[in-house]
């Protein structure tokens, strides 16, 4: 089965070396806030392949040493790749035992220098992270895209949720969130995404980041509403449309 | 033949392969046909191969990667096993193949992993195109495992026996090697235990009929010659 889509030029043929050239078990979005007392996280369960729902329990955000947690978008390989990486920086970073520890500001920034450099080496980690986290009262949360693209802010999302799910948060996002409010903030989010987002998966996680630690929820579902009279009959009055 | 594929969906893999845990081991099952477009060149194919002792892979996809990824994983398995002086972990062996598959992005074959160590007990792992890599307590893979995620949905449970296990795997390769011209032939099964491995064998002759499949006949001959029904009398 030889690629008839050959690419000429810049990026050479298809069974070059080792690129990555497209992702084949993928995550859909995560959506993520600041809130009073650090950082909470959501991300669906699924893991897509290609358009069938293969994978329905992969878990998308995992803690990075005590002041982090990151979630990842995007091809699932990279992502537990990605985690190794974490885990030899974390345990280096252990072994100097000097009574520091990375946070999540030198996390992002060592994931923002991988991405950017396989990105120009043309063999990118196919993924969009996101790494939140609390140290001494700092709360800070940023995103990396799969070409380097990285920045900080209140709220991120990535892939659909860029769509769906920052204009919500842009409209109802305010400092100092308690907890109940950011987690109804992001199922409304993760709500709008199940509907909307084809690859999402009714099973999700939300994760919080404090001062203490992480915790990350258990699996769970959302109920949805279908109870719209709009629904019941949508082609009355005109039949054959949808 | 379609020549102009979108490149972006993943490749379909001519095979159905299965692996299922249960209460004290796992089940692996495969079909047996191995195709070169559409000419079947092995119609009875072992897609379940021999890691170590205590683990098997099935594979799917491209014949040619997916015996070599077994090949170095068997050989680097070996070396594991005299090193550490005892039998491989199936956790192990898992992570040794999602190495070379990760590690080799071009290579097209989607492998599942499955064994029993004295940790864990029975354990399967699935890792497909991309090398990411999966526990779970049963998985599907190969063109033919389109056929059976609904099956799957519905007949799945947790704790089940041996035999249940086994005729789960059995009647799920049945079905899907009705549907999916990829999958054919007869229906392999590996059972890997405590006690050790089983190799079943299942003929087509062994299995159910499914949906406008007959009953099959030496000769027409036969069916003409035997007498037609009596009519029905009220």
């Amino acid at each position: 089965m030889d690629s008839k889509m050959q690419q000429h030029g810049l990026l050479g043929s298809e069974s070059d070396s080792q690129r990555t050239l497209y992702p084949y078990v993928t995550g859909t979005s995560v959506v993520a806030l600041k809130y009073k007392d650090g950082i909470l996280m959501a991300a669906d369960m699924g893991g897509s392949y290609g358009s069938t729902l293969r994978y329905k329990t992969v878990e998308r955000m995992k803690a990075i040493g005590k002041h982090s947690l990151l979630g990842a978008s995007g091809e699932i390989s990279d992502f537990q790749e990605i985690l190794r990486y974490l885990d030899e920086l974390i345990l280096y970073d252990n072994m100097w035992d000097d009574g520091n520890s990375l946070g999540p500001k030198e996390v992002h920034n060592y994931l923002t220098r991988v991405m950017y450099n396989r990105r120009n080496k043309f063999n990118p980690l196919w993924n969009s992270l996101v790494l939140g986290g609390v140290k001494n009262g700092q709360k800070y949360l940023g995103m990396v895209s799969m070409i380097g693209v990285n920045f900080e802010d209140n709220h991120v999302a990535t892939g659909f949720g860029n769509h769906l799910a920052r204009p919500i948060l842009r409209d109802e996002w305010h400092e100092n969130l308690s907890f109940e409010d950011g987690v109804k903030l992001l199922e409304k989010c993760m709500r709008v995404l199940l509907y909307r987002d084809r690859s999402a998966v009714n099973k999700l996680q939300i994760a919080k980041i404090t001062e203490e630690g992480v915790t990350i929820s258990p699996p769970y579902s959302l109920k949805t509403f279908w109870g719209f009279s709009a629904f019941h009959n949508p082609t009355v009055g005109a039949e054959g449309s949808w | 033949m379609d020549l102009n594929m979108d490149l972006n969906a993943p490749h379909s893999m001519g095979t159905t392969i299965i692996g299922v845990t249960y209460n004290g081991g796992v089940v692996l099952g495969a079909d047996s046909r191995t195709s070169t477009g559409m000419y079947v060149a092995n119609r009875a194919s072992d897609k379940i191969t021999q890691l170590t002792d205590n683990v098997y892979v099935c594979r799917s996809g491209s014949a040619a990667d997916s015996q070599v990824v077994s090949d170095y994983v068997r050989y680097f398995l070996h070396q594991h096993t005299i090193q550490l002086g005892q039998p491989a972990t199936v956790k192990v062996a898992a992570n040794l193949v999602r190495l070379l598959s990760y590690n080799n992005k071009n290579l097209q074959t989607g492998l599942i992993v499955g064994g029993w160590d004295k940790y864990e007990g029975g354990k399967i792992y699935g890792i497909p195109l991309g090398g990411t890599i999966i526990e779970q307590p049963f998985t599907i893979g190969g063109s033919g495992s389109s056929y059976l995620y609904g099956f799957f949905d519905q007949a799945w449970k947790e704790g089940m026996t041996k035999e249940e296990a086994e005729q789960l795997v059995v009647k799920a390769v049945s079905l899907a090697i009705a549907r999916d011209g990829a999958s054919g032939g007869v229906v392999r099964t590996v059972i890997i235990n405590s006690e050790g491995v089983t190799r079943n064998f299942y003929p087509g002759d062994t299995l159910p009929l499914w949906h406008e499949e007959l009953e099959p006949q030496n000769s027409l001959l036969d069916i003409l010659n035997t007498p037609s029904p009596e009519p029905m009398t009220m």
